[in-house]
């Protein structure tokens, strides 16, 4: 890797880590968020929608300054989970944690939209052949909705790989702790010298990018085919 | 075992009251769209939560609203059968077939899976997929995953509905395996009158959201009062055993000592068979009937003539085979003077009797 400087690398990595924390444990929260929505009738409905849509609609700056009032070190949240032993103020999980809430919207929309086209006559088929709610989640309805959550789970992706506005204003743009990829890009076209460093970690983006969009293709047109049944 | 089943549940514009009871063998809820049959099943399957109302079988309270008792849908120990099938696309038939087995008690009274596959003639496709079958095996494939799971009880909703004359013709023979071979009730949804007349052991006819009247089927379709698709879908039944098939393709039936010929029914000779003889397809002559090209004439006394608000009229006719139901105009019967005890001949017409009509018995 030596094509790349040790800064250029340590954007890279730190950022691919960034992306796959924030992915993976938004995930969970994610499908329920999405299960609600799609399934549960409950007052506030509309409300938790929008609240969930609001970074995507919000400036990012303006998501930045909200997780900075809420987690930040003196942060009603954040101090409380300073107790805890968990600080988001100017570290790479706080990256983590605006790259996420970021993604959330995107992977909630995708997961939605699957959950909403599986039948639920099949779900009752299968209670009544002898399956508990929990039961028909994981046997009936989560392989139905597979190819929904791989989307959700790319779109997530690439998003909190990219994100820039809500993280440089919640944690900053410090090299090794919460310089990703965007942020980077952004710092070496600042510097005169800099744009051959900034073109790179562009192309390293169309790669992991357009990876990501092949994978996901893939990866839906395997699990359409195997529901089709051919 | 017998199912006692009371349902009542106000929709907007319907109101269904219904109770009946549902003896062994098949139970068929008989009558139009929208006369409550979906809903009742719904109700027994716990897939709707009616607002008053009880099923119990031999002290098994699947649910009772006056009690508070409500067994969820996956603690019924059912098998289902769907209109429209509903098999698991992501899963092969295989795995469609042993669903309900791997949820259901162990060590039950577990339905032989090798039995039930080769009932069904579903063998070969074990390792598709539901997306790759045609209709009818879909169906297939969805009564053998509904009898594997070791039910107390079936439900089946307008199984057959979706499927063309062919596949309806290919399915109806296995129902009535599952009579004759499967000592589980069925409790059977249908609007049509031929599915009645070969499966149903008791039928209960229902008219909006009402129980018309319930009973054995041969009792309930031969009596004109109840005809929960209208007059033209009115038709009786007879029992019959087959007595030899003759070379011009007719088979001759034999019931109550009276001789009756059809065309060739699959049923081997000593077979019982049951035989529907639509209403509409009758005509009656006071006089015993000569040079009439007809084979089929029987002698009867009137037992009834009742006029609906129409001009047509139902007669119904006691012969020595069973009751047979005539559809004429009322102009034809008052011209005749029919009245009841009066003598009289049924005349049925060979052709007349449709092969989708006639069933093991």
């Amino acid at each position: 890797m030596d094509w790349l400087s040790p800064e250029e690398w340590q954007a890279v990595a730190l950022s691919l880590r960034v992306a796959f924390w924030a992915t993976l444990a938004s995930l969970p929260l994610g499908v329920l968020t999405a299960y609600a929505l799609a399934r549960w009738r409950f007052p506030g409905r509309q409300l938790l929608n929008g609240l969930v849509h609001l970074p995507l609609i919000l400036p990012p700056v303006a998501t930045g300054y909200l997780l900075l009032l809420a987690f930040g070190t003196r942060g009603p949240l954040g101090s409380l989970l300073q107790e805890a032993g968990i600080v988001f103020a100017f570290r790479w999980t706080g990256a983590a944690l605006a790259a996420a809430v970021m993604a959330f919207p995107l992977m909630v929309r995708a997961i939605r939209l699957s959950i909403e086209a599986v039948d639920p006559k099949l779900e009752q088929a299968s209670a009544t052949l002898g399956a508990s709610g929990p039961w028909v989640f994981a046997t009936v309805t989560l392989p139905l909705v597979l190819p929904g959550i791989v989307a959700g789970i790319i779109l997530a992706f690439a998003k909190a790989m990219g994100e820039f506005g809500a993280t440089i204003t919640f944690v900053s743009n410090i090299p090794g702790q919460t310089q990703t990829l965007p942020t980077a890009i952004y710092t070496f076209l600042q510097v005169p010298d800099g744009e051959a460093s900034a073109l790179r970690l562009v192309v390293i983006a169309v790669v992991v990018s357009m990876a990501a969009l092949l994978l996901s293709e893939f990866v839906a047109r395997r699990v359409a085919r195997r529901v089709a049944g051919a | 075992m017998t199912l006692s089943v009371a349902v009542r549940h106000a929709f907007p514009g319907f109101d269904l009251d219904i109770a009946f009871e549902a003896p062994p063998g098949v139970t068929v809820l008989f009558g139009r769209s929208g006369s409550g049959k979906t809903t009742t099943v719904n109700a027994v399957a716990g897939l709707l939560r009616p607002e008053a109302g009880r099923a119990v079988a031999d002290g098994w309270v699947l649910f009772d609203t006056e009690r508070g008792a409500w067994l969820p849908p996956h603690r019924r120990q059912l098998g289902y059968i769907f209109q429209e099938g509903r098999l698991f696309p992501h899963l092969t038939v295989r795995q469609n077939l042993l669903y309900g087995r791997w949820f259901a008690a162990k060590g039950g009274p577990g339905e032989d899976m090798g039995r039930i596959v080769e009932m069904l003639g579903i063998g070969h496709l074990l390792g598709r997929r539901p997306g790759a079958l045609s209709s009818g095996e879909k169906q297939r494939v969805a009564i053998g995953r509904a009898l594997l799971a070791s039910p107390r009880l079936i439900l089946a909703d307008e199984p057959l509905a979706s499927l063309d004359e062919a596949r309806k013709a290919e399915i109806l023979p296995y129902f009535e395996r599952l009579r004759d071979e499967v000592s589980v009730p069925v409790l059977y949804v249908s609007h049509s009158a031929a599915e009645v007349a070969r499966l149903a052991t008791t039928v209960i006819a229902l008219q909006d959201g009402r129980v018309l009247r319930q009973g054995p089927a041969v009792e309930v379709l031969g009596d004109p009062t109840v005809t929960p698709l209208g007059a033209r879908g009115a038709g009786a039944v007879l029992e019959a055993a087959v007595v030899r098939h003759h070379a011009d393709g007719l088979s001759e039936i034999e019931a109550g000592g009276v001789r009756l010929f059809l065309p060739r029914v699959p049923h081997a000779p000593g077979s019982r068979i049951r035989v529907r003889i639509a209403a509409h397809e009758v005509l009656l002559s006071r006089k015993e009937p000569e040079g009439l090209s007809a084979l089929n004439i029987l002698p009867g006394t009137v037992e009834s003539v009742r006029a609906g608000e129409g001009p047509g009229a139902i007669v119904s006719v006691r012969t020595a085979a069973g009751t047979i139901l005539s559809r004429s105009t009322r102009r034809s019967t008052e011209a005749l003077g029919l009245a009841e005890g009066m003598s009289c001949h049924a005349v049925i017409k060979t052709v007349a009797i449709a092969p989708e009509g006639v069933g093991g018995a």
